[in-house]
């Protein structure tokens, strides 16, 4: 029995059946039973990927399923990494949203407006309706429904398949971000973002898919992998460039990410991990299996034009992070700078694919599917924590918390394990993809082959891309997480929070642990990491890892570094000092005294540096990228003009890019919609006109094509 | 793993260690002779630690263990770049490890230890010092991997114990656009990550100009003893990598005892002549304002750039 | 390069330092002087607090940390924050608004500490004895263990109080 087979079984099954018991069950248990189903499902995923990259493939053929077309499921390596990826996200987000979605917590307000100014209420007494808008019987419902459809993407096989799923994914998806809509303004307009965007993006991939599969004479991927060598050039490109743009939508890169620092904040907690960890994942491998797979690697313009795209919104992404101050805003935008760092990787190894250095191309992908892996595992543990801290708070607004670290230090110390991870240290897992993407940009240069004038331009300002990116993403994630839970609380909600359930810490550990063995023992990714890349023909080589379980060695180039020995010596470092002060001071005890102000003995929390005030240099700096708003209105009595009673300060930075882009593109359609509503005036001759020259136009076209 | 190779390690961490606090003694005892003045003399720095580590350690209300941890941290993080660069021989057991890159994250990760510990005191002075430190660091983050982009394409590895043995090999390319070039980059950056003139003042008592000191402020007794250390062992480690990255000769090659202690006095004697210039350099400039700092990386970013173009084309 | 000809022509400008002050012979040590520096020996780190002065013993202070008398070649340094420093310098008649701060200092001092009052009006108010602003002398407030009289008190007299801390 093949264990894929199985797999995919437990999958659909754990699916169907969790989705039923979830809109049959009682409020009390239906939390568990939703939650269950979904870490079952994510099971499920995990066997097949694990299975998949241990060498084992799968394919299966149903006719009649689906109208006019075959439904076609074929796993591989390449799909396995991102069903495991996948399903390991779902096990830990079905656990956490058992807490999440369980009654208690403050995160059930009514706020008018998410955005700062509000503070949270407190906890909202419902009596008629759930206790949390989360915990609606649909939104739980279709969570396992949301997860089986994300792992069936990677395992489709033909365009059809692709889309059906595709499409049931996006659906499941929209509902679970619109699950809070009663409670907020806001969540109405992502969704509608939303559910365009997705869609502009599922009628490109059609358009590409079918361009490629009229082209290769078949639908099916083997079909299409057969046939595509027969394309033309300018076909081949034709499709390439829509792929990129209906799969590079859905993985959020700039200009087609304006959805997501709107969906993902407001849809709830464990919703947006799985969103922001496993389903932007998705459009790269959509990227990947098209571009590398289907369409035989290609030529270098079109890996150069990733590159370009993948910087571009590693640069936009990361510099919108670092001046947010919404924590779920924030951890979005990092989103959106993490696939740039995956997109410049995939980039980069198209472009020495088509080169014929098969060596670094190996290398970079392999970076950036591991950087994928490393994403999912720490985004996953910031969205637990953002939605811990908000389902104990109420707040998202970085500029009201503070204080959570004596309050909830569980999370606390789980986010830290988070941030660290996402700020590209040492010690954390981001590091070592990062560590990899930097070794395959460098040695372009040097090597064997005398690299071409291409290459010796975009490698190096790849490298300042990826430098300044992960300097301007420390600087983000210290906000994050300095602002957020350190020194002393900003508000009266914040004051009030309390820990976490069992069941969100126990979502966050299983992330955390994740985290902590992807940073101590990469080389665990070696052997699969090479087997995804022997699916590939451009791209196949030996193993691009070495190394043994203590250091990560580059095969074929060189470089070596140990992560677990830079942690192995940080710890003996830092304990073994500690242990030599308490010698020489005698273990005397700390004096507890109040902060040193300046003198001021009415210091308070209002006081302390909020976000908007530690992002305030970068704003400056980069404030022609970023065009700040700033409004502030003077209150004066009314007894007197000089008399100043309330200065009320605002400072917003828009995404530049939707004001600048979108509002044209959606005029435009606006105006052509309002013309065309004039072919429409009501009179039924000139409808049945319509139809008679249709016809004849038809017929005429028809007569001299055959 | 050698025995000759372990004590090697022990040697450079001792010398680091024991060294950092001399070093700072010097730069002070420099500027005070340009100054005209007597000085305290070279060994104060560490008087000044023999008498922090008498003092009572507080714990501000409010503060959390990453207030505690964050001088172990900061210190830790130096300590193994101390172990691991080849400062005094390349032939250690732990070359294997010693990447560019790594040295450089465990750099940031000094860098973030500190300044999560300011914004933990929760004053106004601890966030002001890290909302600085860290865009400083962000924007010197490209200068810094540029150079050491274009002196890894040299070599065609990142790894340190390469890169000096490289230029030990061909000592004729340490005259190179390329090399010259990202030397002047790399000295804009030390000066940026160590915190001292033109970027920082480390002698100021106006908060608003402080960026390091502020978010030391709140530190007293035996914190504030390993924050000094460590930020003295900071500034001895990045000028040991800029002297041993670009003039290289001294370094031992091998484990043998009698090179290891020529190497050691050759790296000491570099590095408080680098020490000394520097220190006389900051007596002829006053401290640049904060928002032109971004200006002076924005151009040892286009030296790094141009060392790179250089290693390309001119190579 | 006008600085640098300017060092070379100046050359060192510090006068030579004194012999070490005994206990009996240092200008103005008040009785209650500590005997041996103890943990401070070596090392001091000052933070002077105005806590009302005319800025008189302000200069003299500056000009004993300038060239001329370089006090830091004993071992003394002025420091921004009291968490840093072993000893404050308090100048000037505490004012009632300066009364709870100069507290807050002497609070967030670490022990050991010492707290030297330099100038007369720190020791006794000195001419602004009985204005209305004026809470007191700086021993009303926190307790002083080394007093440096004078209207200023020239930079000399200072210098040999605060060796009395270092010893050096």
């Amino acid at each position: 029995m093949n264990p894929i087979s199985v797999g995919l079984v437990v999958v659909a099954a754990a699916a169907l059946v969790g989705a039923a018991a979830g809109a049959l069950a009682p409020a009390r248990t239906r939390p568990l039973v939703t939650g269950t189903a979904t870490a079952v499902v994510g099971l499920g995923g995990v066997l097949v990927g694990v299975a998949a990259l241990g060498g084992q493939t799968w394919s299966l053929t149903v006719a009649h399923l689906l109208p006019l077309a075959e439904t076609t499921l074929a796993v591989d390596a390449l799909s396995g990494a991102f069903l495991l990826l996948i399903g390991a996200v779902a096990i830990a987000a079905g656990v956490y949203g058992i807490g999440y979605t369980s009654p208690g917590g403050a995160h059930a307000t009514d706020e008018d407006d998410a955005a700062p100014g509000h503070d949270g209420v407190g906890a909202h007494d419902d009596a008629s309706g759930p206790a949390t808008a989360a915990a609606s019987r649909t939104a739980q419902a279709v969570l396992p429904l949301f997860a089986a459809a994300m792992l069936l993407v990677p395992a489709a096989a033909s365009v059809s398949t692709l889309l059906v799923l595709w499409e049931l994914m996006a659906l499941t998806s929209l509902v679970l971000v619109l699950a809070e809509h009663r409670l907020r303004r806001s969540v109405r307009d992502a969704g509608l973002w939303y559910a365009g965007m997705t869609h502009a993006g599922l009628v490109a991939i059609m358009l590409g898919l079918v361009v490629l599969a009229a082209g290769a004479g078949g639908e099916s991927f083997a079909a299409m992998r057969a046939g595509s060598a027969g394309l033309s050039p300018a076909t081949a490109s034709c499709v390439f460039v829509l792929i990129f743009l209906g799969f590079g939508s859905k993985a959020g890169m700039v200009p087609l990410h304006v959805w997501l620092p709107r969906a993902h904040p407001e849809a709830p907690s464990h919703v947006s991990a799985l969103m922001s960890a496993a389903m932007v994942t998705l459009g790269l491998y959509g990227i990947i299996r098209v571009g590398f797979d289907l369409l035989g690697g290609g030529t270098r313009w079109w890996w150069l034009l990733v590159l370009a795209v993948g910087s571009v919104s590693a640069l936009y992404g990361v510099l919108q992070a670092s001046v947010a101050a919404d924590l779920k805003r924030l951890l979005a935008y990092s989103t959106t700078e993490n696939v740039g760092l995956m997109l410049m990787g995939v980039g980069a190894a198209g472009v020495f694919a088509a080169e014929g250095n098969r060596v670094l191309a190996g290398l970079l992908l392999a970076a950036a599917v591991l950087h994928a892996v490393n994403h999912a595992a720490f985004k996953a543990l910031l969205f637990f924590g953002a939605g811990s801290v908000l389902r104990s708070t109420g707040l998202r607004d970085l500029d009201r918390l503070g204080g959570l670290a004596s309050r909830m230090p569980v999370t606390t110390a789980l986010f830290a394990v988070g941030a660290l991870g996402a700020a590209g240290l040492p010690a954390g897992n981001g590091f070592v993809s990062e560590w990899l993407l930097l070794q395959g940009l460098i040695h372009s240069v040097t090597g064997a082959m005398a690299p071409s004038v291409v290459v010796a331009i975009s490698m190096p300002l790849a490298v300042a891309v990826v430098a300044l990116t992960a300097g301007l993403g420390v600087a983000t994630f210290v906000k994050a997480f300095g602002v957020g839970f350190l020194a002393r609380p900003r508000s009266a909600a914040a004051t009030g929070a309390t820990e976490s359930p069992l069941s969100m810490r126990a979502g966050m550990g299983l992330a955390a642990a994740a985290c902590t063995a992807l940073a101590l023992a990469p080389s665990i990714a070696g052997a699969p990491l090479s087997r995804l890349l022997s699916v590939l023909p451009s791209v196949r080589d030996g193993a691009p890892l070495a190394g043994s379980d203590v250091s990560l060695r580059l095969a074929g180039i060189a470089g070596s570094m140990s992560p677990l020995l830079i942690v192995v010596g940080l710890l003996v470092a830092g304990l073994g000092a500690a242990a030599l002060v308490r010698r020489v001071t005698h273990g005397a005890p700390r004096r507890a005294t109040p902060v040193w102000g300046g003198g001021s003995t009415r210091l308070s929390p209002r006081m302390e540096y909020t976000a908007t005030s530690f992002a305030e240099p970068l704003i400056r700096v980069f404030d022609d990228v970023l065009r700040p708003e700033q409004d502030i209105d003077v209150t004066p009595f009314a007894e007197s003009e000089f008399l100043i009673e309330s200065i009320s300060y605002r400072q917003r930075v828009p995404d530049r890019v939707e004001a600048r882009l979108y509002p044209p593109l959606l005029a435009a359609a606006r105006r052509w919609g309002q013309w065309s509503r004039g072919i429409a005036n009501g009179s039924v001759h000139r409808y049945l006109a319509y139809g008679f020259i249709g016809l004849l136009v038809v017929l005429v076209i028809v007569g001299i094509t055959s | 793993m050698t025995a000759a190779g372990v004590v090697g390690v022990l040697v450079q961490v001792a010398l680091v260690v024991g060294g950092a606090p001399l070093l700072v003694g010097l730069m002070r005892q420099v500027r005070a002779v340009l100054e005209g003045r007597a000085g305290a003399g070279i060994g104060q720095p560490w008087r000044d630690l023999r008498k922090l580590m008498k003092k009572e350690a507080i714990r501000p209300e409010g503060t959390s263990w990453v207030f505690t941890s964050g001088p172990l941290v900061l210190f830790a993080s130096t300590l193994v770049i101390a172990a691991v660069a080849p400062f005094v021989s390349t032939a250690s057991p732990l070359d294997g490890v010693a990447d560019l890159f790594a040295v450089v994250s465990l750099l940031l990760l000094g860098t973030v230890a500190l300044t999560l510990a300011g914004l933990d005191t929760g004053t106004a002075f601890g966030g002001m010092g890290a909302s600085r430190e860290v865009t400083i660091a962000a924007l010197a983050e490209p200068t810094i991997l540029l150079a050491g982009f274009a002196l890894s394409a040299r070599v065609g590895s990142s790894n340190l114990a390469d890169i000096v043995a490289g230029t030990l090999a061909t000592p004729a390319q340490v005259l190179s656009p390329a090399t010259l070039l990202a030397a002047v980059a790399f000295a804009v950056v030390v000066i940026a990550e160590a915190g001292r003139l033109p970027v920082d003042n480390p002698a100021t008592h106006l908060e608003l100009t402080m960026i390091h000191e502020a978010m030391i402020l709140e530190y007293a007794g035996r914190d504030l003893a390993v924050v000094e250390l460590a930020s003295a062992m900071r500034l001895a480690v990045l000028l040991g990598l800029s002297v041993n990255l670009f003039v290289p000769w001294g370094v031992a090659t091998s484990s043998a005892p009698l090179a290891l202690l020529g190497a050691t006095a050759v790296f000491a004697l570099k590095v408080g002549l680098l020490g000394a210039v520097l220190a006389a350099f900051e007596v002829f400039i006053a401290k640049w304002r904060l928002f032109r700092v971004p200006e002076l990386l924005a151009g040892s970013f286009l030296f790094g750039l141009l060392a790179v173009s250089a290693s390309f084309f001119l190579a | 390069m006008s600085v640098l000809r300017k060092i070379i022509r100046t050359g060192r400008v510090a006068e030579p330092s004194l012999p070490v002050p005994s206990v009996d012979a240092a200008a103005g040590a008040a009785p209650a002087a500590p005997a041996a520096p103890g943990p401070l020996a070596g090392s001091v780190q000052l933070r002077h607090i105005d806590a009302g002065s005319c800025n008189g013993c302000e200069l003299e202070i500056a000009s004993a940390f300038g060239p001329v008398y370089d006090a830091e070649r004993y071992g003394l340094r002025l420091v921004a924050s009291p968490r840093h420093a072993d000893a404050l310098l308090v100048t000037g008649p505490v004012t009632r608004n300066m009364a709870d701060p100069l507290r807050a200092v002497f609070d967030a001092t670490p022990n050991p500490k010492r707290v030297v009052a330099v100038g007369d009006c720190a020791m006794n108010c000195g001419v602004f004895a009985g204005g209305h602003g004026v809470e007191g002398a700086v021993g009303d407030i926190v307790p002083v263990d080394v007093e440096v009289p004078g209207c200023p008190p020239t930079p000399e007299a200072i210098i040999a109080a605060l060796r009395g801390l270092t010893g050096r």
